[in-house]
């Protein structure tokens, strides 16, 4: 942050009245006339984010029927209702971790130049940008029964009988790989080139060989970089939706937590006990990301030296 | 400083050489990485080949291409989905969201940029919270509240929806754009007797110009892609071409698979369109995120 932009004194010499000497105290502390132009952001902040999501809460409190707290207790005395927590911290863990795991090494190997290296990245993009509901359609093809996938398996005698891909765990697991890896990917790459290269080869010539140099240089500065995708990539499996519904198997699997609340708000058009149960989502997804961020702060913060 | 061959032993020495010598000599470790890479790949191929295939298809069923080929499908998917009523409605959401985001988020951003005043990092942090937390999240309150005023189910709704993310992306990735120009500038405007507005208007809008349009682009391909709140507050004349595919898919077995196909090429295509335009102006990873680092104190 660059607050450099000195504003000149108002005038000193003149008499003061104390409104002038009211703004002169606070012009001193940073606030002025130009912070106006924060407004229009704010109100639209506290209007369309904030608002809602405390009138939601609010809501989450006056349930149709019974006390303030029998929406929660309704939710966490179902066990089909509860179950879609685990359901969903299944499925989103291990794709977060998978996804950001193996970005590691593969941006690793990629971090310097070669040639291709802007049509790897840019082939990279087209699942994100393509988004869930579509790479679900082209699962649905491409895995099912007499997909391509399971035509190849049984040309190769892998298997005697297709795989079922689709439909169940697996189908959306697959879905949020082939949206998710890309996205950790990139952002991996980023903080990989924003390391700086200089530091790696003062190890080398120290001797250190690669793993030491990738343990003991690298990965220490890569660390709160990795902490910050796992969130990200995190928070974008937490949420899945469309791919639970299509290549998933919502009535039982995958019937994640969004399609509890989306089914109490749309099908049962009871609003306090969808807002209860989207409370609880956000709930259990700030804790997550807590727990990894408070992590975070015990690792290495400060300059990687390079460009970013 | 890597080559393919993923070969590091030279990497010391090879510091000053601007292009290293490829050597096709290859530890198991890069080979490993690189196979990797192509299956992931592969199976993306699959994934958008077989709805490419499929929606040119005459019949597909057990074989490992369809039978024949034909354009049909393009047409009944165009009659049976309305689609180009659907896609006036996906440019009008995503235009007036992009127009709307950047006037409220512009502003801001500079101040955010270029001040320091108390409160900075709550401002900060409210405008990073929509982008952190999952659509659906906030997605189901904010619907919510839009029926009881009676906006959701139109335009208008589906609009202020899709702003809740975009306004903080602007902020986000106009953040560094302005951090860019160099404060003496404006300085010396102002000294020259210019207020505010034609600060703004005359001085940093054309420096401002490239940032403006890439954050644009970006905030278009992310409205366009946007499922979660625009299927949450759409009706039924207000589905953007995503929604409007989500329906189609679940409501299978009523319509021709290779009809919803040809609907999803539509629709990547169009994506596609967006994409390549894109990325004449942006960096690949922008479309990603552009988190900027809270700064740790």
């Amino acid at each position: 942050m660059s607050a450099t932009a000195t504003r000149p004194a108002p005038s000193a010499g003149a008499p003061q009245s104390p409104r002038a000497h009211w703004r002169h105290r606070l012009a001193e502390r940073g606030v002025d006339a130009q912070l106006w132009l924060l407004a229009p952001a704010v109100l639209f902040v506290v209007l369309l984010f904030l608002y809602p999501f405390f009138y939601g809460l609010g809501l989450s409190f006056q349930p149709t029927e019974g006390g303030p707290f029998s929406d929660y207790a309704r939710f966490f005395g179902d066990a089909y209702q509860r179950d879609t927590m685990w359901i969903t911290l299944r499925l989103a863990l291990p794709a977060a971790l998978l996804n950001v795991l193996a970005s590691v090494p593969i941006a690793y190997r990629m971090r310097g130049r070669f040639r291709g290296k802007r049509l790897v990245t840019i082939l990279l993009v087209v699942p994100i940008t393509l988004g869930t509901v579509l790479t679900a359609q082209g699962l649905l093809n491409f895995l099912g029964p007499t997909g391509w996938f399971n035509r190849v398996l049984l040309a190769l005698h892998l298997t005697d009988e297709p795989v079922r891909l689709v439909h169940n765990y697996w189908g959306v697991f697959f879905s949020l790989v082939i949206t998710g890896f890309p996205f950790a990917f990139l952002l991996v790459l980023s903080y990989l080139t924003g390391i700086d290269p200089t530091l790696e080869r003062a190890a080398a010539t120290l001797g250190a060989g690669w793993w030491q140099r990738f343990r003991m240089i690298t990965l220490p500065l890569l660390a709160p970089g990795l902490a910050t995708t796992f969130c990200l990539t995190f928070v974008l499996a937490f949420s899945v939706f469309p791919s639970a519904v299509l290549v998933g198997n919502p009535a039982g699997e995958t019937r994640v937590i969004s399609i509890a609340a989306y089914q109490a708000a749309y099908e049962q058009y009871d609003y306090p006990y969808a807002s209860a149960i989207a409370m609880i989502m956000g709930l259990i997804e700030l804790v997550v990301i807590s727990v990894v961020l408070l992590a975070r702060t015990r690792l290495y913060t400060g300059s990687t030296g390079g460009k970013g | 400083m890597s080559t393919v061959t993923g070969i590091r032993r030279g990497d010391a020495i090879a510091a000053g050489d601007p292009r290293p010598r490829r050597r096709l000599v290859a530890r198991p470790a890069a080979w490993l990485v690189w196979g990797v890479v192509v299956f992931f790949f592969l199976n993306l191929l699959g994934v958008v080949g077989s709805v490419l295939v499929s929606s040119f298809g005459q019949r597909w069923f057990d074989t490992w291409l369809p039978d024949g080929y034909t354009g049909k499908w393009y047409g009944e998917a165009w009659h049976e989905f309305a689609l180009f009523d659907v896609i006036v409605v996906t440019l009008q959401v995503s235009l007036l969201v992009v127009a709307l985001s950047l006037v409220v988020g512009v502003p801001a951003a500079y101040v955010l940029a270029r001040r320091n005043f108390p409160g900075k990092r709550l401002a900060l942090l409210v405008f990073l919270l929509p982008i952190l937390m999952p659509p659906i999240t906030y997605g189901i309150p904010l619907a919510t509240v839009l029926y009881k005023f009676g906006l959701a189910g139109h335009l208008s709704g589906v609009v202020l929806a899709n702003l809740v993310p975009s306004v903080p992306f602007v902020i986000l990735t106009m953040t560094p754009f302005i951090e860019q120009i160099d404060p003496r500038i404006e300085n010396a405007a102002r000294m020259c007797g210019a207020g505010l507005w034609s600060v703004f208007l005359r001085v940093l809008s054309p420096l401002l110009l490239p940032g403006m349009l890439a954050s644009a682009i970006l905030v278009l391909v992310r409205t366009v892609g946007m499922f979660e709140l625009t299927f949450l507050t759409a009706g039924p004349d207000s589905q953007t071409l995503v929604v409007a595919l989500y329906y189609s898919m679940s409501a299978a077995g009523i319509r021709a698979q290779q009809s919803v196909d040809a609907m999803a090429v539509i629709y990547t295509s169009m994506m596609l369109v967006l994409l390549v335009i894109s990325l004449r102006y942006v960096n690949p990873t922008q479309l990603v995120a552009r988190v900027k680092e809270e700064p740790d104190s």
